[in-house]
C-alpha cells in the first residue's frame, strides 16, 4: 500500500495524498513526542541541582547541572542492590516455573486426541470470567498459605495467566500434527514429545510469553505492598514507591549510611533525590526495551487474533 | 462427546480414559492445581460477604451476619459513587483509547519514512514498559503544585497556577491522560496488525474507482479493521465495572481530598480491608464487583453473538 502511493506521488501527489501525510507526521510525531517527555522530565530532573529545581520547578532539560542526587543514591547503594536482587530472582524463577507451567499446560489443551481438551480449557477459561476478590486471595496468601512476609507471596500470584496460556495455545496450535504423529510413531512418549519435539518449534513462542511473565514479575509492586512486611524483602518497584511516599525517611536512612560522620537529613536534595532514584530503578528495564520490544509486538498480534 | 462415552461404559470406562490419558492428565496436573487453589478456592471465600469475620473464626468459622456488610456498603452511599465513577472512567477510557489507538494504527501505517514510523512507535510502547509506580512519579513531575511543569507552562503563558493534587475536578483529566498515555502503543499494534492483514487489491479496486486517500481511509480501512474492533470493544466492555487499582493507587494514592471524583470499586475494596480492616465490607464490595462482572461479560457476548456469531468469544 506505502509503495504504491509512493509510487503514484512520483508522477504527482494529490491534494489529498500531501494532506494526509502531513496530518500523519504531525499526529505521531506529536504522540510520540507526548509519550517521551516524562521520560526526560525525570532524567533532567535526576541532573539538576536541588535549588534549580525548588526555584524552578521540573523541565524538560537539566538545569544547573549536578550529579549532587546520584551520589545521594550512592551513598548506600546496598539497598538499591537488594531491591535488584530480589526483583531478579523474582523474574527468573517466576518466569522460569511460569514458563514450564504454561508451555505443559498449553500443549496437552490443544491436543486433538484428548477428549476432554474442552472441558479443562473452560476450567481454565471460566476463572477469567468469575473471581472470589481481594479478601478471599488475600487470606488465602496470608492465613491459609501461611506465606506472609515469605517471598512466595510474591512469586506464586503472577505464576499462571489464562492470557499467556492463550497466547501459548495458538502457537502450539500452529505445529503440523503431522510432526507430533511422527515422533509419536518413533515411541516418544508425550513428555519426550514435548520437549523435544514441541519446544525446540516454540522458541518465539516461549520468548513473547516469557517476557510478558517477566515485565510483570518486574513491574510489581502490590504483592509486596499487600504480604511483605520486611523491609529487606521488598522488589524494586515496591522499594520505589516505599522511597518515593516517604523521601525523608530515606534521606535519614542515607544521611546515617554515612560511616562515622553525622550528616544531617537536611542537607540531601529531596526532589532530585527522587529522580535519581526512579532513573536507577528505571534505567535498565529501558535499556532492555529495544532488543526486546519485537516479541511483545508478536505477542500482543497473538494475543489479538481469538484464542 | 465425553458423556456419551461415560453413559455407554461407566465408572469403568471413565477410568479406562483416565489410565489412557495419564501422561496427559500428568501434564495438565500442575496448571489445574495452581488453579484450584488460586482462582476456585478464593471462589470459596466469598461467603465472606455474609458473615462478620473474626480473625479467629476464619472464613468458615466466622457467624454470619446476613446482609449486613452490603448495607454498610451501600447505605453509606459509597456504593453508588464508586460504581457510577468506575463505569464512567471506563466508557471515557475505552472511547479514547479506540479512537487514539486505531487513528495512531491508520496514520503510521501511512508514515513512508520507515525510520520515523519505527522511532515513533518505538517511543509510544515504550510507556507501556514501565510500572504504574514511576508513572505516579510522572504525574507528580507534570502537576505537583509547587515544582510542576504544567504550573510552569501555566504561569509561562500568564495562568494563574493551579493546585491540582487539591482539585478533584481536574483528575479525570489527569487519569484519561496516563491511561491513554500508557496504552497507546500497546493497543495500536493490535489494530496495525489487522490492517496489515488487509487484502491489497480491495485498495487497488478502491485506487481504480477514483477513491481518494481519506475515502480509502473511512471506506475502506475502518470497515475492514471492524472485527478486530468489536472484539477488543467487547473484551473492554466485559471489564466495565473493573477499575485498575495500579493506576488508580498510584496517581491518587490516600488523597482522600480527590476520592470523590477518583474512587474506583477497587481502590475501596482495598482501603476497606488494609485501612479499616474490615474484612466483610470489602468481601461484599468485591463480590458485588465480581457479579456485576460476571453479568456484564454474559450480556455483551450475548448481544454481539446475535450480531454476528462470528464475533462472540463463547
Amino acid at each position: 500500500m506505502a509503495a504504491q502511493t509512493s509510487h503514484l506521488g512520483k508522477v504527482k501527489k494529490g491534494k489529498d495524498v500531501i494532506a494526509l501525510d502531513v496530518i500523519a507526521y504531525a499526529f505521531c510525531g506529536f504522540i510520540a513526542l507526548i509519550c517521551l517527555v516524562p521520560f526526560l522530565m525525570i532524567l533532567a530532573g535526576s541532573f539538576s541541582s536541588e535549588t534549580a529545581i525548588l526555584n524552578n520547578g521540573f523541565s524538560i532539560l537539566p538545569q544547573d547541572f549536578s550529579m549532587e542526587a546520584y551520589k545521594t543514591v550512592f551513598k548506600d547503594p546496598m539497598v538499591v542492590v537488594r531491591a535488584y536482587a530480589t526483583t531478579i530472582g523474582l523474574t527468573i524463577c517466576g518466569t522460569l516455573l511460569g514458563l514450564a507451567l504454561q508451555t505443559m499446560t498449553a500443549y496437552v489443551l490443544v491436543r486433538q486426541e484428548f477428549e476432554w481438551r474442552n472441558v479443562f480449557s473452560f476450567f481454565f477459561y471460566f476463572t477469567t470470567l468469575f473471581s472470589g476478590g481481594l479478601v478471599p486471595y488475600y487470606l488465602l496468601i496470608r492465613q491459609t498459605l501461611g506465606l506472609t512476609d515469605s517471598y512466595l507471596a510474591m512469586l506464586l500470584p503472577l505464576m499462571f495467566s489464562v492470557y499467556n496460556l492463550l497466547i501459548m495455545k495458538s502457537y502450539i496450535r500452529s505445529i503440523p500434527d503431522s510432526l507430533i504423529d511422527a515422533a509419536k510413531i518413533d515411541g516418544c512418549g508425550e513428555f519426550r514429545t514435548l520437549i523435544q519435539v514441541v519446544v525446540p518449534l516454540i522458541k518465539p513462542a516461549l520468548a513473547t510469553v516469557g517476557l510478558f511473565i517477566a515485565l510483570a514479575y518486574w513491574n510489581d509492586w502490590y504483592n509486596a505492598m499487600l504480604y511483605i512486611n520486611t523491609k529487606e524483602k521488598w522488589p524494586l518497584q515496591y522499594f520505589l514507591y516505599q522511597q518515593i511516599n516517604n523521601i525523608e525517611g530515606y534521606k535519614k536512612m542515607l544521611a546515617s549510611g554515612v560511616s562515622g560522620s553525622v550528616v544531617s537529613s537536611v542537607s540531601l536534595p529531596t526532589q532530585t533525590l527522587k529522580m535519581a532514584l526512579t532513573i536507577v530503578v528505571t534505567g535498565p528495564i529501558v535499556l532492555a526495551y529495544p532488543f526486546v520490544q519485537k516479541y511483545f509486538v508478536q505477542g500482543i498480534t497473538i494475543g489479538a487474533v481469538k484464542g | 462427546m465425553t458423556g456419551k462415552v461415560k453413559q455407554k461404559s461407566g465408572v469403568k470406562g471413565f477410568f479406562k480414559k483416565v489410565y489412557k490419558y495419564r501422561a496427559f492428565l500428568l501434564m495438565l496436573l500442575p496448571g489445574v492445581l495452581y488453579t484450584l487453589i488460586f482462582a476456585y478456592y478464593p471462589m470459596t471465600g466469598i461467603v465472606l460477604a455474609f458473615k462478620k469475620y473474626t480473625y479467629a473464626g476464619g472464613i468458615w468459622g466466622s457467624k454470619w451476619n446476613g446482609f449486613e456488610n452490603f448495607k454498610f456498603f451501600f447505605q453509606s452511599g459509597q456504593a453508588g459513587l464508586v460504581t457510577r465513577n468506575t463505569v464512567l472512567y471506563n466508557i471515557a477510557f475505552i472511547v479514547i483509547n479506540t479512537v487514539t489507538q486505531i487513528a495512531v494504527a491508520i496514520l503510521l501505517t501511512e508514515i513512508h519514512n520507515k525510520h520515523f514510523r519505527k522511532v515513533s512507535q518505538s517511543i509510544m510502547f515504550l510507556p507501556y514498559f514501565i510500572s504504574w509506580v514511576i508513572v505516579g512519579v510522572m504525574a507528580f513531575n507534570i502537576f505537583s503544585s509547587d515544582y510542576g511543569f504544567m504550573n510552569r507552562l501555566i504561569t509561562a503563558f500568564g495562568g494563574e497556577p493551579i493546585a491540582f493534587y487539591t482539585t478533584p475536578k481536574a483528575w479525570p483529566f489527569i487519569l484519561m491522560f496516563f491511561n491513554l498515555w500508557k496504552g497507546v502503543g500497546y493497543g495500536s499494534v493490535m489494530y496495525l496488525a489487522a490492517i496489515m492483514g488487509i487484502d491489497t487489491s480491495i485498495y487497488e479496486a478502491a485506487q481504480i474507482d477514483g477513491a481518494n486517500v481519506f475515502q480509502r481511509i473511512f471506506k475502506v480501512t475502518i470497515p475492514m479493521i471492524m472485527p478486530t474492533t468489536i472484539t477488543l470493544f467487547l473484551l473492554s466492555v466485559g471489564g466495565i465495572f473493573k477499575g485498575n487499582f495500579d493506576m488508580f493507587y498510584n496517581l491518587v494514592g490516600n488523597n482522600g481530598l480527590l476520592y470523590n471524583y477518583t474512587d474506583v470499586i477497587d481502590t475501596l475494596a482495598f482501603r476497606a480491608l488494609v485501612t479499616n480492616q474490615n474484612f466483610g465490607a470489602s468481601a461484599a464490595i468485591g463480590l458485588f464487583q465480581s457479579v456485576l462482572c460476571f453479568i456484564t461479560v454474559l450480556v455483551v457476548n450475548k448481544l454481539v453473538g446475535l450480531y454476528d456469531r462470528d464475533y462472540s468469544l463463547f
